[in-house]
């Protein structure tokens, strides 16, 4: 392996291949930035310039750098605009932007920047130890335990039924759930539910459906209310950026959730099926299960380990796709499926023998995470002061800022006006629901599981002809289980507390 | 678009395409083609659209070439707005496959092929049966026999919805082989990656996939190929074709260019010229290569010949299946 990792290191750092990797990290991050343009779309733009340098070492540390570069700036409109572009960035914004309007920004951005940086390298670290072990790992689950997964991931709503709002939170989950069964699914030949509209036969597209629940009633509520700005009235009223280093105590709180993050998000990764998205929702529902009471209450109201739980998860994940990548030549996401293009048109065929016949092709892509991610920390960390300085800017230019940022993302993706209508037609329902105190990260969280949710269960459903599955499966029926433990432990843990609280009482 | 997988891989492959526009020389065919592609950037119709574009300009047959993406409606959306404004897009030429057939025949979108001029068929990709490579199951009669004798714990996966194009291969298959194409238990999956990850999971016993899809795995010593759908064995590839083993199936997954309805015939022509011209050229076979198409041209009449069978072949298929 030592020697591997030579070859690879050798390759990697010429000054070439360094250029290479810091124009890619640049690249990544700008365009990462605009919603609509996830890591998918920009690496599909990138590979014709990968692909003229000709040499695979060098187009794959291109690509790494343009990957993890993207996935950084997603995460940056997540914080700042709550205008998460791709689907893995979501979970970033339930603490990430109230953290912004507190004034915090530049922190949240430096937590999202570290969080990254140690999911990647972690996962990457995974990938090199154990990648030929995991490739059965890969393999391990079938439809039905990917259901029950979906289901475990479904409980990171249980974050957003605070008092009284366990019901508005559930009614917001089914919503979602509805809403993604519109359109054509994967396992039924006639559109369901498009009203005979052509432009609803694919289904809503999650990026208008992001904008309209978070960004669009975001600048509304910004013009309606003159006194809130995107910082926020607690925060320094001069537009200042306070608070970019971490303390140490905030260290040491984040420091096991990026440990266990790294770890859970890459075997997460590693399966085929599931993916960044899924890991982000379990991280973020795993930490708020395991942290204490107090920093169970800031969940979702700027919580430094709500935003870590999430980002080290997401980028953990990706790492971990490469697995089933690498070792059998199956693309787990979008994303890997663009790279598996990327590598065949460089004549490399991933597969279980792209270890033995190409050793330095299996180590420079090894490598070039590591520096893709190392670099991506240098080069953004100075500049999150400038990047967080977008929210100083005056409010009469930030709302149509904001507005324009999130009608472009809807439109982008579709080169479809009517996405247009139905962001304005969504973001008018989700403001009127936002005043009426309904949470919408439910509402997106059903939406974005609600499809692998019913492709899994019909599939699993059709191979046991009935629900047989549940029982005959145990690793479906751990994971079931294992989520209905999640929804009720905070539930039992009040109930214990509030009983005790009495009991207190009785006794004086 | 469901069928992302042979999609995805062969996207990304074709997006080198993005360099375009290079000045042409002396043999020039055309001055410019607008290239209306129904579906997102990074798709299939995207990389061939892109792909034949490159090999166009680069090579000096075409001036300039420009492109567009509207997608919707499976491919509906692109195709109305060729119909709506034909008197302008004497130049456009739109990117289609094989689901123009299934999804018409579905009522999808209202319109047909024979709503637009069609200019060729340019590539393909013709379909496999394969299982994973340490199946006890070596070939059609394997697999039939593997059916016939417990059909309950017998399933075939595809990346596509049921009476999609994987379906429809393996009921032809079936229906080929003397079995009744409704009575084996297909599993869609959404993607590729996700049904290949089925099939070597163990969940499904078969896979019903592309070609130039199968061989990347099969060559990794992953899956065996049991049956190709095309005429005689493919060059360079000693996977056995369904016919030499009985099973009368033949079936290809074309890509091919349409233009709108009702523009002038010297026009389509030197469309046609252009896209002939092109299989000449070092370009075209770079970019052909580069992302594994098979060469199928089919120009003009015959083109519409060759949908017209289809047309009939999947159409029966899915009265057959109840789809229709």
């Amino acid at each position: 392996m030592l020697e591997g990792l030579m070859i690879g290191l050798q390759t990697a750092i010429n000054p070439f291949n360094l250029g290479m990797v810091v124009f890619g990290c640049i690249i990544g991050t700008f365009i990462g930035m605009l919603p609509g343009l996830g890591p998918m779309s920009i690496i599909a733009i990138m590979i014709p310039v990968a692909i003229t340098l000709g040499d695979p070492t060098a187009a794959l540390i291109l690509l790494a750098g343009v990957y993890y570069g993207a996935i950084f700036g997603g995460s940056t409109s997540s914080i700042l605009l709550n205008a998460p572009g791709v689907a893995g960035t979501v979970a970033t914004s339930f603490d990430g932007y109230p953290m912004a309007r507190k004034g915090m920004a530049g922190k949240a951005l430096t937590i999202a920047a570290i969080s990254s940086f140690a999911g990647g390298t972690i996962g990457a670290i995974l990938l090199m130890v154990f990648a030929p072990m995991l490739s059965s790992v890969a393999l391990l689950f079938h439809s039905a335990e990917y259901f029950a997964l979906m289901v475990v991931g479904l409980s990171a709503i249980a974050a957003f039924a605070g008092t009284g709002q366990v019901g508005k939170a559930l009614m917001m989950t089914i919503l979602g759930l509805i809403m993604a069964t519109v359109g054509e699914g994967a396992l039924f030949n006639m559109p369901r539910f498009t009203m005979g509209l052509m432009d609803l036969q694919s289904g809503f597209s999650f990026i208008t459906l992001a904008m309209a629940m978070f960004a669009l009633p975001e600048a509304i509520f910004l013009v309606m209310n003159p006194a809130r700005s995107a910082q926020g009235g607690e925060g320094d009223s001069s537009g200042k950026i306070t608070g970019l280093r971490i303390t140490r105590e905030e260290a040491r709180a984040i420091a096991p959730v990026i440990g266990r993050q790294s770890v859970q998000g890459f075997f997460i990764g590693v399966l085929p099926g599931a993916g960044a998205t899924i890991a982000s929702f379990l991280g973020y529902a795993v930490e708020r299960n395991l942290a204490t009471k107090e920093e169970q209450a800031e969940f979702g109201k700027g919580s430094i380990k709500g935003l870590s739980a999430p980002e080290t998860a997401n980028n953990a994940a990706c790492t971990g796709s490469f697995v089933p990548l690498l070792t059998l030549g199956i693309p787990g996401s979008g994303t890997t499926a663009i790279l598996l293009g990327a590598l065949i048109a460089l004549n490399v065929t991933p597969g279980p023998r792209l270890m033995v016949d190409e050793p330095q092709v299996f180590w420079a892509v090894i490598i070039s995470m590591y520096i893709g991610n190392l670099v991506l920390l240098i080069l953004n960390l100075p500049l999150i002061p400038y990047i967080a300085k977008i929210l100083a800017i005056p409010r009469n230019y930030l709302i149509p800022f904001i507005l324009f940022f999130t009608l472009m993302g809807a439109y982008i993706g579709q080169n479809n006006a009517t996405e247009l209508l139905i962001l304005v037609g969504f973001g008018v329902v989700a403001t009127i629901l936002r005043f009426a105190d309904y949470p919408l990260a439910p509402l997106l969280i059903g939406f974005i599981l609600g499809t692998m949710l019913e492709d899994n269960f019909s599939r699993s459903m059709q191979l046991y002809r009935g629900l047989g599955f549940i029982l005959e499966r145990p690793m479906t029926l751990g994971l079931l289980v294992l989520a209905v433990v999640l929804v009720l432990l905070p539930s039992y843990r009040a109930m214990r507390a509030r009983k005790r609280a009495q009991g207190v009482a009785d006794g004086d | 678009m469901k069928f992302t997988r042979r999609v995805m891989m062969t996207a990304a492959a074709a997006m080198v395409a993005f360099s375009g526009a290079a000045q042409a020389d002396g043999h020039q065919v055309l001055d410019e083609i607008h290239f209306l592609i129904p579906g997102g950037a990074g798709g299939g119709w995207d990389g061939t659209a892109r792909g034949t574009g490159e090999a166009l300009t680069e090579s000096g047959i075409v001036g300039t070439a420009s492109y567009e993406n509207m997608s919707g409606g499976g491919g509906g959306v692109a195709i109305a707005h060729l119909i709506e404004n034909a008197e302008s897009m004497g130049n456009t030429m739109m990117v289609n496959s094989t689901p123009i057939v299934i999804r018409s025949l579905t009522g999808v979108f209202p319109q047909s092929f024979r709503d637009l001029t069609l200019v060729a068929g340019t590539i393909g990709d013709y379909a496999a049966l394969v299982v994973p490579a340490d199946s006890e199951i070596a070939d059609m009669n394997g697999l039939l026999e593997a059916y016939r004798t417990d059909a309950s714990s017998f399933a075939i996966g595809g990346g596509s919805v049921p009476g999609g194009m994987d379906h429809l291969v393996a009921a032809m298959a079936m229906e080929a082989a003397g079995e009744d194409p409704t009575g084996f238990n297909y599993i869609p999956y959404d993607a590729g990656g996700a049904a290949m990850a089925g099939l070597l999971s163990g969940e499904i016993q078969a896979l019903s996939t592309g070609f130039s899809e199968a061989v990347a795995l099969a060559d990794q010593g992953e899956v065996r190929i049991l049956g190709v759908t095309a005429p005689e064995r493919i060059e360079g590839s000693d996977a056995p074709t369904m016919m030499e083993q009985g099973v009368d199936v033949e079936f290809v997954n074309w890509r091919g260019f349409f233009a709108a309805p009702g523009i002038d015939e010297a026009q389509v022509e030197a469309m046609r010229a252009a896209i002939a011209a092109m299989y000449e050229t070092e370009e075209w076979e770079a970019v052909r290569a580069r992302n594994g198409w098979v060469n199928i041209h089919n120009p003009g009449s015959e083109f519409e010949t060759f949908l017209e069978e289809q047309e009939t072949q999947i159409g029966d298929l899915m009265r057959t299946l109840g789809f229709l």
